[in-house]
């Protein structure tokens, strides 16, 4: 688009958001392109298990006002006993610039499949949660979450 | 982040039209900016355990009884335990300063003390140590409401805050009461505009993702209106930190607040 | 200065579920944002945090970028014995700190 326009067609805003554009190019590669799509990030972390819905609740608020901290919970149904209990719970993100957000390694010793933490959010996206049991099968909830945009940030470009 | 820019101005813009002649200082419904968040954000803040703002405290406890300076002094040397020397004392600041004759802030004071009493090394504006023994000295008020000193020689200075919270500023043209006299309560972007009382400072900003000073949060404000905005330590933040304790008398202290 | 906040009960009653909740003073630099004149800020996160009981592991975490700065973190665990419920973080430096608490069990 940008090499058909002639200086002299240029508006000014034009050269503005020709900049903008030139800017996220030169940013975009290191951090945009480089990451696991959320289907690839989960894929990674069963080995390719199929991941069943359900068992898994994962608590985030639908609406938050700052991306910085969000605040979530993740409850398994399973009765934690040596025989039958979560091995692991995975935390992963569709839009950050980093697929993982966090895996927590629990056990019987936990008596209850419950983990708490808050998270990063760059931007509305998708939540996901997987559990792995004891008997290697995956079970996952998925929740969206809406980042309002924050008005008066301090370093404006 | 390239959309921020356009929604922010146009936001800004939509306030610069209303008008702005809400009788500061005398608001029927004053809230606190913690009453416009989220029940979540207000968790994080109501929890200790769950506050991020605790840590400063915590450090500035750890400094209030640390010897500091030529005289080797701790805070605690000369003032004892804060819980009870401390009680109440953020709801007074700014105060009036006998040796310079102006108000100074928290803040100011404690650097006043460093200088004379311990013969330390100053400490500069939004340093973490400075942050951290101002938000454990405020922190002993927590819960107590704003109580400005009745000082006939902060009236001047008092009013000068108050003209300068009228004032429209910036390449937005906007002043403070544009927003948070005139259209609290709306939105501005995604934010709910709360109504600018400085009542839990220092404070965790999920935007800063740390503990920054009331100072701070109003050079973000210039900032966002395309104003310059006043350096640190300087009189005008003083002053406007000043009318805005007035503003927010009866409300209680709450640092460390939490905020978005 | 204070590294952690630790939120346990002292007591509890044999085979009693308790929730233990931690936060870290840390400021879990991303690695994707730029300081002045553009200039990247290298990351530096804790990656790492395991909870023991009486030297027995039973919560851990891998922690990315993702996790908000001063991680917050709560979990659940059986009452089994007396003792030391032991907290430690490794940060992307290499360096591990530790807290503990105890806990009395009946």
């Amino acid at each position: 688009m940008r090499d058909k326009a002639t200086t002299s067609g240029l508006r000014r805003r034009d050269l503005v958001a020709g900049g903008a554009v030139l800017a996220l190019t030169l940013v975009a590669p290191r951090t945009a392109r480089a990451r696991p799509s959320l289907e690839e990030a989960i894929r990674a972390f069963t080995g390719g298990a199929a991941v069943k819905t359900g068992r898994v609740q994962l608590a985030v608020p639908p609406l938050v006002e700052n991306g910085n901290a969000v605040g979530l919970s993740v409850k398994v149904e399973s009765p934690m006993s040596e025989t039958d209990h979560v091995r692991r719970i995975a935390l992963f993100n569709e839009k950050n610039p980093q697929a993982d957000v966090a895996v927590f390694h629990i056990g019987p010793r936990a008596g209850r499949a419950e983990v708490a933490t808050r998270i990063r959010l760059a931007t509305s996206q998708t939540v996901a949660a997987i559990a792995e049991m004891s008997d290697g099968s995956f079970w996952s909830h998925r929740a969206d979450v809406i980042v309002t945009l924050a008005a008066c940030v301090e370093d404006l470009l | 982040m390239t959309g921020r820019a356009p929604r922010l101005l146009a936001g800004l813009l939509a306030a610069c039209l209303a008008g702005s002649s809400a009788p500061a200082g005398d608001m029927l419904d004053k809230r606190s900016g913690a009453d416009f968040m989220s029940p979540e954000n207000r968790a994080m803040q109501a929890d200790d355990m769950s506050n991020p703002g605790m840590f400063a405290v915590l450090d500035g406890e750890e400094l209030w009884n640390r010897p500091e300076g030529a005289n080797g002094r701790s805070c605690a040397g000369c003032h004892g335990e804060a819980a009870t020397s401390m009680r109440g004392v953020a709801t007074r600041y700014p105060a009036f300063d006998e040796r310079s004759g102006r108000p100074i802030d928290l803040a100011g004071r404690i650097g006043e003390c460093r200088r004379t009493r311990q013969e330390a090394s100053p400490l500069p504006h939004e340093s973490p140590e400075l942050i951290a023994l101002t938000a454990y000295v405020a922190h002993q008020s927590r819960g107590m409401p704003i109580s400005p000193p009745q000082d006939e020689r902060l009236a001047q200075f008092r009013e000068n805050g108050r003209r300068l919270y009228e004032r429209r500023i910036g390449q937005l043209d906007l002043s403070c009461a544009s927003c948070h006299d005139a259209r609290w309560g709306e939105r501005l972007g995604g934010s709910v505009m709360p109504q600018g009382h400085p009542t839990a400072y220092p404070l965790y900003r999920l935007e800063w993702q740390a503990v920054g000073s009331l100072q701070r949060r109003l050079r973000n404000c210039m900032i966002g209106v395309r104003a310059e905005a006043f350096a640190f330590g300087a009189p005008e933040l003083i002053e406007l930190e000043l009318y805005l304790m007035e503003r927010a008398a009866g409300l209680t202290v709450e640092t460390p607040g939490v905020r978005p | 200065m204070t590294r952690a906040l630790i939120n346990a009960p002292k007591t509890a009653r044999r085979g009693e579920i308790i929730e233990i909740r931690a936060m870290l003073a840390h400021p879990m630099e991303t690695g994707f944002r730029t300081g002045t004149m553009g200039k990247a800020i290298p990351r530096d996160i804790i990656n790492r945090f395991v909870c023991t009981w009486n030297g027995e592991e039973i919560f851990s975490a891998d922690l990315f970028p993702a996790i908000a700065a001063n991680p917050y973190l709560a979990f659940t665990a059986v009452a089994t014995d007396s003792g030391t419920i032991a907290f430690a973080w490794t940060g992307d430096d290499g360096e591990t700190r530790t807290a503990e608490t105890e806990i009395t069990v009946t």
